[in-house]
């Protein structure tokens, strides 16, 4: 006989452990299931406090670590500071049928420890793009609908931000904002004197400024991604884990991967789902009333795929649309403009702020019409150079080193980030050809930025350009490094919710069309990708969803 | 944590090393024993001679001055750890063979081995070999290799400024701040490091 749960919750991070959270404080008994090893908050941060010149190599991988991580090794989140938060690539491979750079971690916490922990709303706007300009299908619920649940999420998660009053970055329940540094400040005030509807303002981050909901506030060592003994930012371990396992109601089952959701095709219900133990390869079935697939884009459609009770659902589980899998999307990123602030050689920021500042969206808004759809954001900040700055007129000796001893100019750059379209053909499915370490299938991506992503890139360098040329920067340089999706670790889609069963996998409620008792909370979820950072949205969606899952199972309606 | 078992924890991920070579990390040293080990037959892919060498020339590009240089904070055992564990083999190659290339011009310029120069020789050398690095980093193609004695500077101030003694004598270390703002600064005063 399988054990029988209320819930069970398939991945522990961001969405994960905020569905635990939700569900279990509306009395559930809850099976939590993570595919990785446990994490401990604070017991499991090894490298928290481990200075830099303690790590043999300073924080950079040694070709034993790339030749393990030939995906986790393309950019630097995978690094010799926290090696163990990033997934072993040739355990668990995948198909790249065109690049796409997948960033995981399998451990309790997900990407919840090692996130950059930027937290925005969408706008109304962002929720009525699909149905303005047609592409993708529109989003079965609008700003109003979620508004209250970002208010509840964040009030919990503890974000830090500025009240701005901006339609297009809708502000929420901030703790105290970080600071601008003073060239920062200058900046913004010169944006605002130039353009109407540019602001440069502080990032908004799950970061405390304060202490928060018995949590301390943020040291400012911006060493977040090894995880903080403090508990500063939002993970799952330091806000939603406690909270769920403090009910009592809550069964945490690591190194737990979930390869289907099992199926009752006479009464269209998911009875529960099939689990292999990651250590003794064991295979196992749990039951439950509902289920919450929170195990991150791409593997909880991955699971919904590969859910064929034994060839009645070819296509999956839920996918009488045919939508499943289509439509991935990440946002494009790694192009800007940076350059040289003159003056304010008599100040210096103190502290390591893990956080920069945020220039919302403004293109394609308020009248403004470019020859591309949607738009994008910037992230950046300013500082003085450190030691690694080249000093031209310097080459050994005493002289260099005083002179790098000492701080140089200041610079300031910033980085667009920007929405990518909901393209049908942007999919994943199942690579038969390929087995990983636990003999279960895997993904082929195929997924590539188009025209209007191109074309926005143009926008995001120049615009980047023309607005530190406004505020008098000096020798500015602008730069494109290229953005293979998957780079931003914003993936979304390929479960998209919608009005029309026909068109979409998920309704307004994050529930199944096909299959009223799986509820679909994480990225998978999004039905286009703005172009704000999208883990905050993630909270909203789930926490929503859980109170609608547990009054349905009220009403007896699931 | 302590910095042995750091060092552990870090030999289980070069455990299998493609480089061939006996990693001082798959053996569990710590930068305490490296003294020993280095007394011994070197580090790496690096001969002891050349673990020395690169100290005195590290020691001339970040000399003490009223703090600590460059061989106090063993750049040239930094060095030869991460060339040996992460560079690629052709990079390898490319750096020891820079370090014969030193010597070359050294002899070539002074008449001695890098080791026998004293401290002006080496200065003087190691100035104009900048010079040469700098209009050569210029001149060169983008994907041509860089010059040799731009790669040795490169890694030493590395080293060297994140090192115990350059982050915390020749930087400012604030540990914990506690606070991000800005404040007053006046020239001469250190800067602050990473972390």
């Amino acid at each position: 006989m399988a054990e029988k749960y209320d819930a069970i919750v398939v991945g522990s991070g961001i969405s994960g452990g905020w569905a635990a959270k939700e569900l279990t404080e509306r009395g559930l008994k809850v099976l939590l299931l993570e595919r990785g090893r446990n994490v401990e908050h604070v017991k499991d941060y090894p490298t928290a406090t481990t200075k830099t010149w303690e790590f043999p190599h300073r924080g950079r991988i040694t070709n034993a670590m790339k030749e393990r991580h030939p995906v986790q090794k393309r950019d630097y989140p995978y690094s010799e500071f926290a090696p163990d938060f990033w997934v072993d690539d040739l355990d668990c491979p995948y198909t790249e049928i065109k690049r796409f750079d997948w960033y995981r971690g399998f451990h309790v916490g997900g990407r919840s420890l090692m996130w950059g922990r930027q937290s925005y709303r969408w706008s109304p706007w962002d929720f009525e793009s699909n149905k303005n300009d047609g592409h993708g299908a529109d989003w079965p619920i609008r700003y109003e609908d979620l508004a209250k649940w970002y208010d509840y999420v964040e009030t919990f998660a503890g974000i830090s931000g500025s009240i701005e009053g901006l339609p297009q970055l809708p502000d929420g329940k901030f703790l105290p904002p970080m600071e601008l540094n003073i060239v920062e400040k200058d900046v913004a005030a010169r944006i605002k004197a130039k353009y109407e509807h540019r602001r440069m303002i502080i990032g908004r981050s799950a970061n405390l400024t304060v202490e928060h909901n018995g949590r301390g506030s943020c040291q400012y060592r911006n060493l977040c991604s090894r995880g903080c003994q403090f508990g500063a930012y939002f993970s799952t371990q330091s806000a939603t884990l406690p909270a769920a396992l403090a009910t009592g109601n809550l069964t945490l089952r690591p190194f737990s991967i979930v390869t289907e959701v099992t199926y009752d095709k006479d009464k269209k219900r998911a009875k529960g789902v099939r689990v292999i133990d990651a250590e003794t390869m064991q295979s196992i079935e749990y039951e439950a009333k509902v289920v919450f697939l929170c195990a991150s884009t791409l593997a909880s459609t991955f699971i919904l795929l590969n859910s064929v009770d034994s060839g009645s659902l070819p296509d999956g589980l839920g996918n009488t649309s045919g939508q499943l899998g289509r439509n991935l999307m990440d946002h494009h990123f790694r192009c800007g403009a940076s350059g040289d602030v003159e003056g304010y050689e008599d100040k210096i920021a103190f502290g390591r702020r893990a956080n920069g500042f945020y220039i919302p969206r403004y293109r394609n808004f308020f009248g403004d019409k470019r020859e591309y759809l949607r738009g994008f954001g910037y992230q950046g900040g300013a500082s003085r150079e450190g030691w690694q700055r080249e000093v031209a007129e310097l080459s050994i000796g005493a002289d260099l080193k005083n002179a790098l001893q000492e701080p140089g100019k200041w610079t300031i750059g910033m980085t667009g980030f920007g929405e990518m379209l909901p393209y049908e053909d942007n999919r994943i499915t199942l690579d038969k050809s390929k087995k990983d370490k636990w003999g279960q299938y895997v993904l082929a991506i195929d997924c590539e930025i188009k025209e209007n992503e191109k074309k926005m890139r143009k926008d995001m360098i120049n615009d980047a350009a023309e607005m530190l040329e406004a505020s008098g920067v000096k020798n500015i340089s602008t730069y494109d490094n290229g953005s293979y999706p998957g780079m931003a670790i914003h993936e979304m889609g390929t479960a998209r919710m919608g009005n029309d069963p026909k068109t979409s996998v998920l309704n307004k409620w994050n529930q199944m069309h096909d299959v009223k008792n799986v509820f679909v909370t994480d990225g998978s979820c999004m039905t286009s990708a703005s172009c704000q950072n999208p883990s905050l949205t993630y909270m909203a969606l789930t926490a929503r969803a859980a109170e609608y899952a547990v009054e349905s199972l009220k009403k007896g309606d699931l | 944590m302590n910095r042995r078992e750091l060092l552990q924890r870090a030999s289980v991920l070069v455990s299998g090393s493609i480089l061939g070579v006996d990693s001082l990390l798959a053996k569990n040293i710590s930068w305490d024993d490296m003294e020993a080990e280095l007394s011994a037959k070197g580090i790496g892919l690096f001969s002891k001679k050349q673990v020395q060498l690169l100290n005195e020339v590290a020691d001339t590009i970040i000399p003490t001055t009223d703090t600590p240089g460059a061989k106090a904070a063993k750049t040239g055992q930094f060095i030869a750890v991460f060339v040996s564990d992460c560079y690629e083999p052709a990079d390898q190659k490319r750096f020891l063979d820079g370090l014969v290339s030193l010597e070359n011009d050294c002899k070539a310029k002074t008449g001695k081995n890098f080791m026998k120069c004293s401290v002006q020789e080496r200065q003087s050398f190691l100035s104009e070999l900048d010079v040469a690095q700098k209009a050569y980093q210029k001149s060169k193609k983008k994907e041509e290799p860089a010059h040799y004695f731009r790669t040795i500077k490169d890694l030493t101030l590395w080293g060297y400024f994140t090192s115990e003694i350059g982050a915390t004598q020749a930087l400012r270390f604030v540990e914990y701040p506690g606070k991000y703002t800005t404040v007053d600064y006046k020239k001469g005063d250190r800067n602050f490091g990473g972390y």
